[in-house]
């Protein structure tokens, strides 16, 4: 990534991507919001800000996240650009880091202990788990840091709260489409053709964004309040690796356990992906995943624009 | 006809403070467990702002003004939705963009081109708009080449430079800005207010926290003063800027504590401790004659020897425009350098002003400093007319303060 892409991303990519739909439907939300000044009869169109004591529950602020949109991607864009300033390798760190612990997986868990492997190359065994894996893991670590890093801007500007933690979960997603080219790699290698229920894999992803974001959310706002989660979280990661089935098949896990172990949300995802690729039986665990992450997506945004009130004050 | 735009209506923040909310988790459960009731004294609790009402018409620039603590920042956090009001309600019409602090989100490693895509979407601009802004953003801050450098680079008048930059041209139909104007050299803070007159001529309101009673009076129309929280006056410029005056310098016996004053410029560290008016005779006062000699004594304590040192008192009216200047180095001789905790003597002869309440504004300057400390407006003392003329003649304020004596003849043609 050299300079000047960048910069046309940032001056230039925007007009491009402005086709004249696009356009029109932000000009229509902006109408719709009220954001509008340069209308004629402005002073009609133009929305007012009630300013009170907040009372009662708030859900998704959807309408505020499309106007604020622009800022998430700002956001991200920053996080992106920060991290591989002065580095020699840049964006190759993405790839490097799931290759090499797959790698050490593979000696570990294929040469020393035999682990089963559903019937796939070791290699693309573990790297179908450890795509949506270290998003996840990367997820949680940035989102769950992200409120206290951009303190200042908590306490000097009006945006909703929620783009924050939203934008570390994108740059979290960044990373996967990085990492998702290598997988992809790694099947072509083996020569592993994907089934047609690969076309599901859009849906899993849908669903490993909700499960990163409902504990992203949570974990984000908690750590305004308690800097604890500071401490937990990497190791709350690690824990959390274990109890998913990366480096072995979850048929390994008791069929006793297995109703707490399904639980665990990254357990369906990671079955679904290595489903997705290789057919096969439907995994049940997916749906008692999609269950818990509906359930704490919705908790968590419940929860975030409860806490989200006093985080200007607190933080 | 004028329409309302914003409208404040019984605006209240409430702060607990103290121990309860820092109070670590254990410590409760603890004392839970041990069956203890925690018999803690309650956090201590304050109103940061309470009752607070108010209306701004449209194309208005109102003035925030009130000593430090006062509740200037929070109100203008509450009406740019940074913090939600413990009470009350606020509306505005229209567009709100706030600037509570000059530069917020740049970051370092980034250079000037991303700072600027990444401080626009922050402060609300779309990229389409900041697209078409952006080469006059980069002429308003004077940085040309440096474009491409990261901002860590940049001189901090270049980085103050371009983060107003990015502001000023927002185009939000409400403005709420905060003592951003402090920052700069003179030159850069004039433009600024240049910048913020001409929002306000495009029908535009503005909301403009200052300590800088001159921004205030060329800008604003009307002016808010809080204290404590609360609304004590609102209403034209001219009248409520002597209400304020008179409330930051009033003592009663001529002896002014300086150490923490609230108007006190960020940048500024304290080296005026205090100031003391006396007569002749050493004896301290706020009451002169208009023929009396003012002494007033600074103590100060700079914080390293100041070789050439030059004091400044300004003498303003109660609306706060400077009427006359002393300084040390107005005179020949100058004053010997200042070195430690010193007591810094200055007589001035004659007041010659007229009655009424005038205000004392000090300085402390090093030639190879520049300034050290000021304080502008601090000291209140009245001239009292005792018969000055010496003919029975009242003094009245038409013939404006200064006084002068003169000598009369008739001439033959």
């Amino acid at each position: 990534m050299d300079g000047s892409w960048q910069r046309r991303f940032v001056l230039e990519g925007t007009s491009e991507l402005n086709t004249s739909k696009m356009a029109k439907r932000a000009r229509a939300a902006e109408l719709r919001l009220g954001l509008d000044a340069s209308s004629a009869d402005a002073a009609d169109v133009r929305s007012t800000t009630v300013i009170e004591p907040p009372r009662g529950w708030d859900f998704f602020p959807l309408r505020e996240v499309w106007a604020y949109r622009e800022l998430m991607y700002f956001l991200a864009w920053r996080d992106v650009k920060l991290r591989y300033k002065q580095t020699a390798l840049g964006v190759v760190w993405v790839a490097l880091q799931p290759i090499a612990l797959a790698a050490m997986f593979t000696i570990v868990f294929s040469r020393f202990l035999s682990a089963p492997s559903a019937g796939l190359p070791y290699p693309a065994f573990v790297l179908a788990g450890l795509v949506p894996w270290q998003f996840f893991a990367a997820a949680l670590g940035r989102s769950s840091l992200s409120l206290v890093a951009n303190e200042h801007l908590l306490t000097k500007i009006y945006f909703p709260r929620i783009m924050i933690p939203l934008a570390s979960v994108l740059t979290a997603s960044i990373d996967m489409l990085f990492t998702l080219a290598v997988l992809g790699a790694v099947l072509i290698y083996y020569g592993i053709g994907l089934p047609t229920v690969a076309l599901f894999l859009p849906l899993l992803v849908a669903l490993l964004l909700g499960a990163a974001m409902g504990i992203g959310l949570l974990l984000s706002a908690l750590n305004v309040r308690y800097r604890d989660i500071q401490a937990i979280v990497p190791f709350l990661t690690q824990i959390w690796l274990f109890a998913t089935p990366i480096a072995y098949a979850a048929t390994l896990v008791p069929a006793d356990w297995r109703w707490l172990y399904d639980l665990n949300p990254m357990v369906g995802i990671v079955d679904g992906f290595r489903w997705a690729i290789t057919g096969g039986a439907f995994p049940s665990s997916l749906f008692s995943s999609a269950a818990v992450i509906t359930v704490l997506v919705i908790v968590s945004i419940v929860y975030f624009r409860r806490a989200e009130r006093q985080f200007a004050d607190v933080v | 006809m004028a329409t309302t735009v914003v409208s404040a209506s019984g605006l209240g923040k409430h702060y607990q403070l103290g121990e309860r909310r820092h109070r670590p988790l254990t410590k409760r459960s603890v004392a839970r467990v041990l069956g203890r009731s925690s018999h803690e004294p309650p956090g201590s609790s304050f109103w940061a702002l309470r009752d607070v009402s108010f209306e701004v018409q449209e194309g208005e620039v109102v003035g925030i003004i009130g000593r430090n603590g006062a509740g200037k920042s929070t109100l203008l956090k509450v009406l740019s939705r940074i913090t939600h009001p413990t009470e009350g309600r606020a509306e505005i019409r229209g567009r709100v963009g706030s600037l509570l602090e000059v530069g917020t989100g740049f970051h370092p490693e980034l250079t000037g081109r991303e700072n600027i895509a990444l401080n626009g979407a922050i402060l609300g601009m779309r990229s389409s708009e900041l697209q078409r802004k952006f080469d006059e953003i980069v002429e308003f801050a004077e940085i040309g080449p440096f474009i491409d450098t990261p901002v860590k680079r940049y001189s901090s008048g270049m980085y103050v430079r371009l983060a107003f930059a990015v502001a000023a041209h927002l185009e939000p139909e409400v403005l709420l800005v905060d003592e951003v104007l402090s920052v700069g050299d003179i030159a850069f803070q004039r433009k600024c207010l240049g910048k913020i007159e001409e929002v306000a001529h495009q029908q535009r309101t503005v909301l403009f926290v200052s300590h800088q009673i001159d921004s205030i009076q060329q800008l604003c129309q009307r002016v808010l003063l809080l204290r404590s929280g609360q609304t004590q006056a609102f209403g034209p410029t001219q009248d409520v800027i002597a209400a304020y005056l008179s409330d930051v310098a009033t003592s009663a016996d001529g002896d002014f504590d300086l150490w923490d004053h609230p108007t006190r410029a960020v940048h500024h560290t304290p080296v005026i401790r205090r100031l003391r008016l006396q007569t002749d005779d050493g004896s301290m006062t706020t009451r002169y004659a208009p023929y009396d000699a003012m002494v007033a004594e600074i103590l100060v304590e700079p914080p390293h020897t100041l070789r050439e040192p030059i004091i400044g008192i300004g003498i303003a009216d109660h609306f706060g425009r400077r009427i006359f200047t002393v300084a040390s180095f107005f005179e020949p001789e100058g004053l010997e350098p200042i070195k430690g905790l010193s007591r810094i003597r200055c007589r001035i002869p004659e007041l010659r002003l007229g009655s009424g309440r005038y205000l004392v504004s000090v300085s402390v300057q090093d030639r190879y400093h520049g300034e050290l400390d000021g304080l502008e407006n601090v000291a209140e003392f009245e001239v009292i007319w005792q018969n000055s003329y010496g003919t029975g003649e009242p003094y009245r304020p038409v013939f404006g303060p200064i006084l002068s004596r003169s000598r009369w003849e008739r001439l033959d043609p």
